[in-house]
């Protein structure tokens, strides 16, 4: 019976570690009654929201309004709309070179088209490829896993491994060698690196996506397709007729939250093309940002937060439309 | 069964048992292409990392990591190459001991007298499969890059705990007792996952700054410790414990806290285990937030490291490489026993 | 020690009043049976009494210490749910530790008390097991066993029988009965099955919408239901009612026309009726005597044998309200055919149908104990 007396032995320790935790708990409890044990409960969680989400908030439009170096807003002087004037000041919107803040504008064109050909891109392909795990096809926990390996990966890692792929001496060139083709440094080139930085989007994201899109066809109930088999539909009538319109609530879903994950883009872009390269052409709006306030010791953190602020209301629209249509999808 | 190649037709049909048709072939076709396409450059990296120095720039590269043979010869004081070398349609071995613009100084290595001048178009390299182990032994003991390590272990680890318990007890509160602005509260926490980080990483940093924790690990765990993903993801969890269980802990004169860590903790077992997983994953893959907020180099996790490394040794792929391999192979094996939970865990929030 | 006292209680869910200006004095050592339809507050009554819920007005006393503010520990009851509520997560062992445990008892104190527990209810084999790995019999015996081990002032069970088949809920209620008997100890038992109240209170609670119908021993609530809700509610098939008026009072009796030119005689206080009232008289099925010319006419439908005892479905000539009686034995009468009904006098309750109440009864009578339906 030697076990039994260690498991109460160990059972002992636990107990009295547990009691001195408890007490000053417990404490609360007897002096303020169990009705007010909820709020103790929730301190902790509030306390670090309110100081480092809502706090931040608050200082974000702040510092929108304030200019100068300093880092307290306080000691900043009030400057009204005159950064915003500044980010927005431009002859023609389409050519960032007219702006005041030509890099400002550069970012936000370069963010658009990323977001328009990521969005598009990885929409397709998280759509195919769930459709056809959804034909219960062999293996298919096999290839969800596998397409879903990138998405848990950091952004840092997988920036690196296709910068070597991308190499000069890399994977890519060796093999379009064997065909002929001269060899690319495709990261230094304008046209290329954009379209690798959309592919690599689509690489690391798209498992992701497929997931959720094969969770929403999975739930569309059977006895549909059954019934459109019997009534002979062909299979780009039961497509369009049965599958996307029940998978629509989810599609838009997906659309939205893609394009809010799309507008940030920054890690793995950020490593894949050494900080924006060549020049500007894969300079984003979150970089943007990160270069106005901590990039450089300049510390434009009015600039930044003037455009983070302007990000932060495209990102709230985009919210509210995804929270309305996952209501009305609830409903 | 028509044979259509209808594209439509190719993804809505499911597969009938015993019958292979062009729409089957397609759908192996793209789930495998996408195989490889997710596999290739990953096994690509994995393969370069154990190259050694000489060999990893080498173009057209080899697939299989390899080195040239190197052997002693009798006379000669370092280890010379080996290379097959054609002379009259005769291939040997042969060890070389210079080179000299388009010719080659090679001798016998098993016969060693005078070296004999051979054209370079006319050898090529003896090399067996290596693995250069230097490129991930150097790392760890030559740079920082145990350092690294050792810090964004300690932020997972501590982050992680923090999370489970700060936002169990927040879930608890939410989910299993009806207290006044309990709705409000849960709105406003919910709300801030409309607030990504990037929206607010400049005050973000000004206020960690004001607590005096910049450029300290603490000032990566603590702001990210409070998650609306975790509380949402374990109070809907709670909500199908029974009230009953509570109240049956009550009359069995339980304090409240005594409840939570007896009765409600264990039974929320699985939920914590998917939101630890996320949080492990999210901690150890961190990079714009420490990037921010780290600056000494004693400091930095290892994202920010190896971003580091990429800037300083940017032609020194193998032990970038190497170091990327390290890092990516506790996701790899997390992923690799827990990917069930993983993938139930993120179809059932649609979060990560 | 486990004397309980209510007085005026109310409770309200915000604008939603569910039970009302209860008052209710249960004597140490009893046994008393809560029961009322679905939603009629029974749950709510005890889960107050268990201090799992506030009270919005009254009092509550539990052996002579007000406690209104005391949380459920305080107050020393056990609760056994009707879902058992046992911790999934822990052995049977630990489920009935861990009230003791919190109450910091010693740990031999703990082992002590589990093993009595556990062999008057003869769960010792599953001691170890987690309650999945157990049957609903057995789950609700451990249920009860964490009540007893606490060793309470009062027992709450909340329709604890609900979740058990039909042979198990017998079972268990005679087991629960001669746990009372053995404890000792005031139990109150929450139920909406009548058969349960009946057999096992030594009190009887009737609860309807948030009030108290009637308070009394089975057989009170049997044969002199205060109202017709009580009426009603007790008794299997329910009791039959006949309209009609009151046409003569005499001294001790009262003269019930029910239509069919035959008055019944109601053993009713003269001073309670008045001619010419409207009364509704009910009488169970086993209380007619059958006839095979005089009294009420009675067209059977069909019947149902039991073996032991027969139940008669039809309906009075002419009316459409189905009548029910009940005759020991074997009885098989045509469908279609016409029986003569004769209820028993002194078996006949009549209600103002305007107040629901029984009209009152004239001086009691010392009656034997009758079996019933
Ligand atoms: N927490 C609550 N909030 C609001 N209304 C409640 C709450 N709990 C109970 N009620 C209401 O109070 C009334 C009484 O409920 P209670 O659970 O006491 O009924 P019950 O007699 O136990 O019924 P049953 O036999 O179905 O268990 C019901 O109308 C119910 O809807
Ligand atoms: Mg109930």
């Amino acid at each position: 019976m030697s076990t039994p007396r260690i498991a109460t032995l160990a059972d002992r320790t636990l107990d009295f570690v547990m009691r001195l935790v408890e007490a000053p708990i417990n404490g609360f409890e007897w002096l303020f009654g169990r009705k007010r044990m909820p709020y103790l409960f929730l301190a902790p969680n509030l306390v670090l929201f309110g100081i480092f989400t809502f706090l931040p908030i608050a200082i974000a439009v702040g510092y929108a309004f304030t200019g100068g170096t300093e880092l307290f807003v306080a000691d900043r002087p009030f400057v009204g709309f005159d950064n915003f004037r500044q980010l927005l000041a431009c002859e023609d919107y389409s050519s960032p070179g007219s702006c005041r803040e030509s890099l400002f504008w550069t970012a936000i064109w370069n963010t658009l088209w990323f977001v328009g050909f990521n969005v598009a891109a990885t929409l397709l392909v998280a759509l195919v490829t769930a459709l056809i795990l959804n034909r219960a096809i062999a293996a298919c926990g096999f290839f969800r896993a596998v397409f879903f390996y990138p998405v848990l990966l950091s952004p840092v890692v997988i920036g690196l491994i296709w910068k070597w792929f991308l190499d000069r001496n890399g994977l890519l060139n060796a093999f379009l060698q064997m065909l002929g083709v001269p060899p690319e440094i495709f990261l230094l080139d304008v046209g290329w690196s954009r379209f690798f930085v959309v592919v690599v989007s689509v690489w690391f994201h798209m498992g992701f996506y497929t997931l959720i899109l094969l969770a929403g066809l999975q739930a569309i109930p059977k006895d549909l397709y059954e019934a459109a088999a019997i009534d002979a539909a062909s299979p780009r009538r039961t497509l369009l007729r049965i599958t996307l319109p029940l998978l629509g609530p989810n599609l838009l879903v997906v659309l939205i939250l893609l394009m809010i994950r799309s507008v940030q883009i920054f890690d793995e872009a950020w490593v894949l093309t050494n900080g924006g390269g060549p020049g500007t052409a894969n300079s984003f709006i979150v970089q943007y940002i990160y270069q106005m306030a901590f990039g450089s010791d300049l510390r434009l953190f009015g600039l930044a937060s003037a455009a983070s602020v302007l990000m932060g209301v495209v990102l709230l629209i985009l919210t509210l439309i995804q929270l309305r249509l996952g209501r009305r999808m609830e409903s | 069964m028509s044979t259509s190649l209808d594209p439509v037709a190719f993804l809505t049909r499911t597969r009938r048992p015993g019958r292979v048709g062009v729409t089957d072939i397609l759908s192996w076709l793209w789930l495998i292409g996408g195989t490889l396409a997710v596999l290739i450059p990953v096994a690509w990296a994995g393969l370069s990392s154990l190259k050694p120095e000489a060999e990893i720039t080498r173009f057209p590269p080899t697939l299989l990591p390899r080195a040239a043979v190197q052997k002693t010869v009798t006379g000669f004081e370092n280890p010379l190459s080996l290379w097959k070398v054609t002379v009259d349609g005769e291939t040997r071995e042969m060890a070389m001991v210079r080179r000299i613009g388009l010719k080659a100084q090679m001798v016998d290595p098993n016969e060693p007298g005078k070296p004999v001048s051979i054209d370079v178009k006319d050898i090529s390299p003896v090399q067996q499969l290596t693995a250069a182990t230097e490129n991930y032994t150097d790392p760890l003991t030559k740079f920082d890059f145990l350092t690294f390590l050792k810090n964004s272990v300690f932020v997972t680890f501590v982050a992680t705990i923090l999370t489970l318990i700060v936002n169990a007890l927040a879930a608890f509160a939410l989910s299993k007792y009806r207290f006044r602005g309990d709705k409000a509260i849960f709105v406003l926490i919910i709300s801030t996952l409309m607030i990504p980080l990037t929206v607010v990483m400049v005050p973000a940093y000004l206020v960690v700054v004001g607590v005096g924790l910049v450029d300290n690990l603490w000032g990566i765990i603590i702001p990210t410790i409070a998650s609306p993903t975790g509380v949402f993801l374990l109070r809907q969890y709670m909500l199908t414990i029974p009230d009953e269980l509570i109240e049956a802990a009550r009359v069995d004169a339980a304090s409240e806290f005594r409840i939570f860590w007896r009765i409600i903790l264990p039974l929320t077992a699985p939920a914590l285990a998917v939101l630890a997983i996320f949080s492990i994953l999210w901690r150890w893959n961190d990079f714009l937030w420490p990037l921010i907020v780290l600056s000494s180099r004693e400091n930095f996790t290892l994202q920010v490291g190896l971003n580091a490394f990429q800037g300083e040794f940017s032609v020194q792929w193998h032990y970038i490489l190497a170091m990327t391999f390290l890092s990516l192979l506790p996701v790899t094996i997390v992923f690799f026993f827990l990917q069930k939970y993983i993938t139930t865990g993120i179809a059932g929030t649609g979060m990560k | 020690m486990g004397e309980l006292k209510l007085t005026g209680v109310n409770k309200a869910f915000g604008a939603l009043t569910v039970l009302h200006d209860i008052n209710l004095t249960i004597e140490d050592g009893k046994f008393v049976v809560f029961v009322g339809p679905s939603g009629c507050g029974k749950s709510t009554l005890l889960r107050i009494i268990a201090g799992l819920e506030d009270i919005s007005a009254g009092g509550i006393e539990i052996g002579g210490r007000d406690v209104g503010r005391f949380s459920p520990a305080e107050r020393r009851i056990a609760m056994v749910f009707q879902s058992y509520a046992l911790y999934p997560h822990m052995s049977v062992r630990k489920n009935l530790a861990f009230g003791l445990e919190n109450l910091k008892f010693k740990r031999s104190e703990i082992e002590a008390r589990i093993q009595e527990a556990a062999r008057m209810l003869a769960i010792e084999p599953y001691l170890d097991r987690k309650p999945r790995q157990l049957s609903g019999g057995q789950r609700q015996r451990v249920a009860i066993g964490r009540a007893i081990v606490r060793n309470p002032d009062i027992f709450l069970f909340d329709e604890p029988l609900s979740n058990l088949d039909a042979a198990l809920r017998v079972q268990t209620r005679a087991e629960i009965t001669r746990l009372h008997r053995e404890l000792k100890t005031t139990m109150i038992y929450v139920t909406h099955d009548q058969v349960e109240a009946m057999t096992m209170a030594d009190q009887i609670v009737v609860l309807n919408s948030g009030r108290i119908e009637q308070v009394g021993t089975p057989l009170e609530l049997f044969d002199n239901p205060r109202n017709l809700f009580v009426a009603g509610f007790l008794g299997s098939p329910r009791m039959n009612m006949l309209k009609g008026t009151v046409t003569a009072i005499e001294d001790g009796s009262v003269a019930i026309d029910v239509g069919y030119r035959i008055a019944l005689p109601a053993k009713l206080d003269p001073a309670g009726a008045r001619i010419g009232q409207p009364v509704l008289a009910g009488i169970r099925p086993a209380h007619f005597t059958l006839s095979q010319e005089e009294g009420l006419p009675f067209i059977v439908q069909y019947h149902e044998s039991l073996g032991t005892e027969t139940y008669v479905y039809g309906t009075l000539d002419g009316q459409s309200e189905q009548i029910i009686i009940h005759q020991a034995g074997h009885f098989a009468p045509k469908a279609g055919g016409r029986l003569f009904l004769m209820p028993m006098p002194e078996r006949l309750h009549v209600f103002d149908p305007d107040t629901g109440l029984a009209l009152p009864r004239a001086v009691e009578e010392p009656r034997r104990v009758h079996e019933h339906a």
